[in-house]
């Protein structure tokens, strides 16, 4: 009857995994048949509700189980939040359920399987306390513990050791309060046997599943790193080279992109991911990358030394970037070099061109450039500009400040 | 008399075009594209500079220069590397200097003509490494004499680190052109000759261009 409800619902069921996919367990508001517990486990474990149902009732059979632990999920587990009129439920599917569980009772009763006496408690109580930690577990614990990566680490080794205990202890124990350890020694004794038989059997091609996980594991690691470099040099290098081709009549723009490509690649390629933002080597590059893309001068850079940056060397890198600015606007330079230096008491930053150079004296007062930004702000910041130029000499800046000590 | 030159890189376009943009002061006698030929052709033609790709198939330019620094010629390792680790091995392989790729062609003749005549050439990036790899430890050094800088050589790699051409550094401190040079072979010799573990360390820890 309520099978035939199934195809919908699983596809429903599916559709809500991918939507909240990784979430916490949540009690479902749409497919619940009594307040939605088995719908969200469903949803949580990728299980067809149909087989959680069954198995609560089959638990519910057995001494009730299965109502307690429904009843725990019931008042642990948060429900679904929901918008707009609530979903009906499907109330033949639930009288299926019912009917079910009463002629499962009805078999229990009659052939006597469901009587489990006093051992049955602590089974019902540690079930129910390991079912309440599972789901309240965040996803990324239970992924942790779910891993399918057990048994590479120690750590997995211990647990799966103590797990072994556990059941072992738990089910002479068990047999021991029914007072038929006597009666079964033998029989587990022959299944010590034959499961360690089965091990044996078994060990050589588990080791080889073993290599052959770690092989693919590896190979996949490498394809990945693969395609991170194909993406990369989509992404990169086949635009440039199609924008150097759209541009191929404008040599000083196919410059330009050639070197804006090749620094991107370098950096992609040999340096260390540094954050632009913290320290003095990486902003200085930065710097000079951007004013090289803005102006089309190539600039070189080389640093001596490294630190995290600071108020005062914030000021000093703008007034390298104006130094940077001023000499790829008027310099008429081929180049422009960048040199910092960080010493354990102050840094240093020349910003050199070889281009045409100019005189002090003519360039206006109101000529915000090299007075404000460059000299006035050294200087208000504790440190010091020094520029040397002559006409045709080319021009030098040399920006130093104190180090802030820590 | 012109310098005899090899040029040493597997790519070909790489080849044509240095060769097309040298001066009239060197004459290429040879071309090799991996390391068995550049051995070969060193050997054969005993050039007075061999420029040296760094990275190659087979071993790449120092596996060229282990197998053929007795020969006498010296070597510049030309490179569109470079990464730390690159320009110190060639280094302390045996190349008296280390230049990039994106040299123009003038200032690659002179690179060439100063090799021949025993210096040292140092891009401004080599400059920078040396004084990174030198200032970068607390260790007293095991040899003062190579494990160290002067002062003077440390003001001349800066000025080569700032961009400075050797006639601008001779004019900056007021020395000759001949003592720059000093100052520079002086470098190399350390940066070839020091134990300092630190170098190579140094080298490793920092991957970067």
């Amino acid at each position: 009857m309520w099978a035939g409800a199934r195809p919908c619902l699983y596809g429903g069921i599916m559709r809500e995994v991918r939507e909240q996919e990784g979430g916490r367990m949540v009690r479902a508001a749409e497919g619940r048949l009594l307040v939605g517990v088995c719908q969200g486990m469903a949803r949580q474990l990728r299980l067809d509700p149909v087989v959680l149902r069954l198995a609560f009732l089959l638990l519910t059979v057995l001494d009730g189980v299965g109502v307690l632990a429904y009843a725990a999920l019931w008042i642990f587990t948060p429900s679904e939040p929901y918008e707009g009129e609530e979903p009906r439920r499907d109330w033949s599917q639930f009288a299926a359920y019912i009917a079910l569980g009463v002629a499962l009772g009805a078999i229990s009763t009659l052939t006597g399987a469901g009587a489990g006496g006093v051992a049955f408690w602590p089974l019902a109580v540690g079930g129910i306390g390991a079912l309440i930690l599972f789901q309240q577990a965040d996803p990324a614990q239970r992924q942790r513990w779910m891993s399918s990566t057990m048994g590479q680490t120690r750590q997995a080794w211990l647990r799966i050791l103590a797990g072994v205990l556990l059941i072992a202890g738990g089910l002479v124990g068990f047999l021991a309060a029914k007072g038929e350890l006597v009666r079964a020694s033998s029989g587990l004794l022959f299944t010590v046997v034959v499961v360690a038989g089965i091990a044996l059997v078994a060990a050589p091609w588990l080791m080889r599943l073993m290599a052959e996980l770690r092989r693919e594991r590896r190979e996949r690691i490498r394809q990945e790193e693969r395609a991170e470099m194909a993406a990369h040099l989509h992404d990169s290098v086949l635009h440039t080279l199609t924008l150097i081709q759209r541009n191929a009549n404008d040599p000083r723009e196919v410059a330009r992109l050639a070197r804006s490509q090749e620094r991107e690649l370098r950096n992609w390629l040999y340096q260390p991911r540094q954050d632009a933002d913290a320290t003095l080597a990486a902003a200085v590059r930065r710097i000079a990358a951007e004013v090289e893309d803005d102006h089309g001068i190539p600039v070189e850079v080389v640093c001596v030394g490294d630190c995290p940056l600071d108020e005062r060397l914030g000021a000093a890198l703008q007034s390298t970037r104006e130094a940077l600015v001023n000499a790829a606007k008027h310099a008429e330079t081929p180049v422009i070099s960048v040199y910092a230096e960080a010493e354990p008491e102050e840094v240093t930053i020349f910003v050199r061109d070889r281009g045409k150079g100019f005189d002090l004296a003519d360039v206006p007062e109101d000529r915000m450039g090299v007075r404000q930004s460059i000299i006035g702000r050294m200087e208000r910041n504790g440190g010091s500009a020094r520029l040397r130029t002559s006409p045709g000499e080319g021009t030098e800046w040399q920006l130093t400040v104190k180090r802030e000590q820590a | 008399m012109s310098v005899r030159v090899v040029i040493v890189d597997d790519h070909r376009l790489f080849r044509s075009g240095v060769r097309a943009e040298l001066g009239a002061v060197v004459e290429v006698v040879g071309e090799a594209h991996d390391v068995d030929s550049a051995v070969a052709a060193i050997g054969e033609l005993k050039p007075d500079v061999v420029l040296l790709d760094v990275h190659m198939p087979g071993g790449g330019g120092i596996e060229v220069l282990r197998r053929a620094l007795s020969t006498g010629s010296r070597f510049l390792a030309l490179s569109v590397s470079d990464a730390a680790e690159d320009v110190i091995g060639v280094i302390r392989a045996g190349a008296r200097g280390y230049v990039t790729k994106n040299i123009s062609g003038s200032e690659l003749t002179d690179a060439i003509v100063r090799v021949a005549e025993g210096d040292a050439v140092f891009s401004p990036r080599l400059a920078g490494f040396v004084l990174d790899a030198f200032a970068s430890t607390e260790a007293p050094p095991i040899d003062p004499e190579l494990d160290s800088l002067t002062q003077r050589e440390r003001e001349v790699l800066r000025l080569i680190a700032r961009g400075y051409a050797y006639k601008e550094i001779a004019k900056e401190l007021f020395i000759s052109v001949k003592t720059v040079e000093t100052h520079v072979s002086s470098v190399l010799r350390k940066l070839q000759l020091s134990n300092r573990h630190e170098l190579s360390r140094w080298a490793t820890a920092r991957r970067l261009v």
